[in-house]
This record gives structure tokens, C-alpha cells and sequence, in this order.
């Protein structure tokens, strides 16, 4: 009997990766999944913050999509190790903040190093979902052999999806995978992998308009450029960049910014964060939850105390008061005219 | 068999999974992990997570502002 192969595919949650197992499994490999989580995946529970969303199912794409295609999912926390990636990206960002080559390289690198940990589960080689000419910047031809190679995987790497396209690698060449079974996908046109969703009976999957992560929305790397210049450091932690997430940004000096939630949703979220920042709500009217990221100092209590005020449903009212809380606990109270929406200017929106 | 705790308090999914998955690799077949978590959103990532990797969750509380998830090892 021949040896059953096997194989760790990249799971981003998309529709790519899952057809990409889906192939491998018709040939009759085993295949496990490994998702990297790095801090800014477009996360369908962070979208749950606001309220309009709430609709939306909340669950994890990489973990429904494992489900589907019936394989183990392996997710890894790799926080740490890839602001380097993100910090120091040696192919450069893409159209935003977007370091997707180098972000490549490291998922992949990582799958090796993973499969090197995990040598006794026997894993032969590694699986994306890449498709040459999908992606502007990490998935065009010239890309993919560098991928291979820097991350060390080499002709290990196998890409389903585009594998005619591309010189023949281990799998192929061993008869692990037969290469006439594997597809030559190129370019932007998606109705090839829509086609082919449909006949293995795959619906109801995510297809993230952008990327697989926040980097690529101009408006989240806005915040990520200007908090980095606001603390003269590029320097950040986990909640740095789920906050980034939530709320109005409103930057009215430098040395202080307020994120002013949006809806209930989000108001209930930022309260989780009253013990490690300063926070500001209304007392005399409705109106949402606000945190300080930097430094308030007491003489520009009453502003940011205006500008809070000018978000809650005391906008027109003549005077709202607003509580101010440090983490300790300090607290103080400010009764203030809120401002009108002409003297919030356009400029502290970040 | 063992019965742990694991206070995953505060952390946003998928962190509570990460951290469940990473315990229980340490654990035996049997063994119980109670997760405390404040997302919900780990209602329903960590027994979709438990489905797939063949481990059960027997139990879950949830009150006000905790939940309380008990995953068994599987094989
Ligand atoms: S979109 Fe984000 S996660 Fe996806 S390759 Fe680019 S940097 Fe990496």
C-alpha cells in the first residue's frame, strides 16, 4: 500500500485556502491547518463590537472554514514575532500598511518551523491557496519563488490553485499529488474559484474585500502612522492595535487623543479598558464611553471634557457634565458648554 | 485525571482559543480545563475549535459579565 501523504495548509479563512485543501483532498491527502494570528486579522468578533453588526455571525472564519473541509486547525499567537515583520518589512508595504510579501514569507517560514516541531505527525509539505496575479503585491509570478525560498520551505511549498503555472515541485515530482488534478488560476477574475466552490458544494463563505488583515484599510493604517508619530516610537502593544479598531479618533494635540465610541456596542467595549486608561462619559445626558490614549493633563480637561460632550445626546443642550476617571480611579467632575460641530476640526480627526 | 483553571479574562477571540488549545496540549486524555473568559464571542469559537481537534466542551455558565467554559480532553 502507498504511504498516505500529508500536509499543513495556511488557513486564512477565505475562500483560497479552503479550496486549495479541498483539491488536495480529492487526491486523497491528509491535511491539517494552521491559521497565524498576529494582532490585526480581520476578526469577525472585533467587527461584533458595533452594534449594526450584531447580526452578522460572529464566529471565527478560519475556525468555520476548518470545520467545513473536516481537518484539525492549529492557530498561533504570533503577536510578537511579527512586529518585526511589520516594523522592518525588507520588500516594502503595499498601497497601506501592508507588509503582505514579507508577512508571506514569515507565515510560511513559520509552517516550516512548525512542521519541523511537529516531525513525529509526519507532515510532508506545506499548502496556500495562493493564485498568481491575485494579490497586487505579494501574489504575482516573480513573488512566488521568493516566497519558497525565503521562508525555506523550497519545493515543498505546494500552491494548489496555481500549480500548472509554476515549475514542479517535490510533491508533484514524487507522485505524492498528481499535477493534471491541480489548477492553473491567474489574475484578478474570481469566478474560476466561484466555479469551483460550487462543485465541491462549498457556500456561505467569507470573502474579505481588501486582505486577510486591517493593514490594508487606509483608514486603520491612518491610525497605526499617527499613533507611531504621536509617541516618537513605533513601538506597540495588543491593545494598541484593537483600539485602533474601535471608535472615533479624535487628535486635538499632540499629546493626547480620544477614542469615542461610536454606539453602545462599542461604549461597552472601550469600559473593558477603564482600568489602564483615562476615561471620560457624561453624567447629566446619554452619550458614549470615551478613552484618553497619551497624556491629559489637567489643564485640557475641559476640552477633551467639550469634545466628549459634543458626541452624546446633550450635544444642544447648554451644559453637559462629564465624568473624568484615571485608571486609580480618580475621579472629577466638568461641567461644560459642548462644543459645536464646526470647533471639533476636520484636522484632530485621524 | 486533572481539572484546571484557565483565566482567559479581558483577552479578545481568537486569544481564549489560543490559549485553551495551548494548555490542553499539555493535558491528558480526560483531563478537564475550565476557561473563564469575558468575550462572547468565545460561545462559539471554543467548541467550534473544540469540534474540530476532537475535544468536548461538557459544560458552560454564563452570567453577567463571565463565562465559564469546561472543555474534556479528547484523543
Ligand atoms: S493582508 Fe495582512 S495578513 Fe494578509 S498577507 Fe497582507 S499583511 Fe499579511
Amino acid at each position: 500500500m502507498t504511504k498516505q501523504h500529508k500536509a499543513v495548509a495556511l488557513i486564512s479563512g477565505g475562500l483560497d485556502s479552503m479550496l486549495a485543501v479541498r483539491v488536495l483532498q480529492e487526491q486523497g491527502i491528509e491535511v491539517e491547518g494552521i491559521n497565524f494570528y498576529t494582532g490585526f486579522c480581520v476578526e469577525g468578533h472585533t467587527h461584533a463590537i458595533r452594534n449594526h453588526d450584531k447580526e452578522k455571525q460572529k464566529r471565527n472564519n478560519a475556525l468555520w472554514v476548518a470545520e467545513q473541509l473536516g481537518i484539525k486547525l492549529h492557530i498561533v499567537d504570533v503577536i510578537e514575532e511579527y512586529k518585526d515583520v511589520l516594523l522592518n518589512p525588507k520588500h516594502g508595504y503595499g498601497a497601506n500598511m501592508n507588509p503582505c510579501l514579507d508577512c508571506k514569507i514569515f507565515m510560511v517560514g513559520k509552517a516550516v518551523e512548525w512542521v519541523k516541531e511537529h516531525h513525529k505527525d509526519g507532515f510532508d509539505f506545506i499548502v496556500t491557496g495562493e493564485v498568481i496575479g491575485q494579490r497586487p503585491m505579494s501574489q504575482r509570478k516573480f513573488t512566488m519563488p521568493i516566497i519558497s525560498e525565503e521562508s525555506g520551505a523550497d519545493d515543498l511549498l505546494l500552491r494548489p490553485l496555481c500549480a500548472k503555472n509554476l515549475p514542479e515541485t517535490k510533491p508533484e515530482r514524487e507522485g505524492w499529488v498528481d499535477r493534471e488534478k491541480l489548477y492553473d488560476f491567474h489574475g484578478r477574475n474570481r469566478k474560476p474559484q466561484i466555479a469551483l466552490a460550487k462543485q465541491f458544494g462549498l457556500h456561505d463563505f467569507a470573502s474579505p474585500a481588501g486582505g486577510c488583515c486591517f493593514l490594508t484599510d487606509k483608514s486603520y493604517s491612518d491610525k497605526l502612522v499617527d499613533l507611531w508619530q504621536a509617541r516618537n516610537s513605533r513601538e506597540y502593544e495588543l491593545d494598541d492595535i484593537m483600539l485602533l479598531k474601535v471608535g472615533r479618533h479624535i487628535r486635538p494635540s499632540d499629546e493626547f487623543k480620544l477614542i469615542i465610541a461610536r454606539d453602545a456596542g462599542e461604549s461597552k467595549f472601550l469600559e473593558g479598558y477603564r482600568k489602564q486608561y483615562t476615561s471620560l462619559h457624561a453624567l447629566s445626558h446619554n452619550g458614549p464611553m470615551a478613552l484618553v490614549d497619551g497624556e491629559l493633563k489637567q489643564e485640557q480637561y475641559p476640552l477633551a471634557a467639550a469634545i466628549v460632550a459634543r458626541f452624546g445626546k446633550g450635544r444642544s443642550a447648554e451644559e453637559v457634565e462629564i465624568d473624568i476617571a484615571t485608571p486609580d480611579q480618580q475621579r472629577q467632575q466638568i461641567k461644560t458648554a459642548p462644543l459645536s460641530a464646526d470647533e471639533v476640526l476636520q484636522e484632530w480627526y485621524v | 485525571m486533572s481539572r484546571q483553571q484557565l483565566d482567559a479574562r479581558r483577552m479578545l477571540c481568537p486569544m481564549p482559543v489560543i490559549k485553551t488549545q495551548n494548555q490542553v496540549a499539555a493535558m491528558q486524555v480526560g483531563d478537564e480545563v475550565e476557561v473563564i473568559c469575558t468575550d462572547p464571542g468565545a460561545l462559539n469559537d471554543i467548541p467550534a475549535w473544540a469540534r474540530i481537534n476532537g475535544h468536548s466542551v461538557i459544560d458552560t455558565v454564563q452570567d453577567e459579565d463571565e463565562i465559564r467554559i469546561t472543555v474534556r480532553v479528547g484523543a
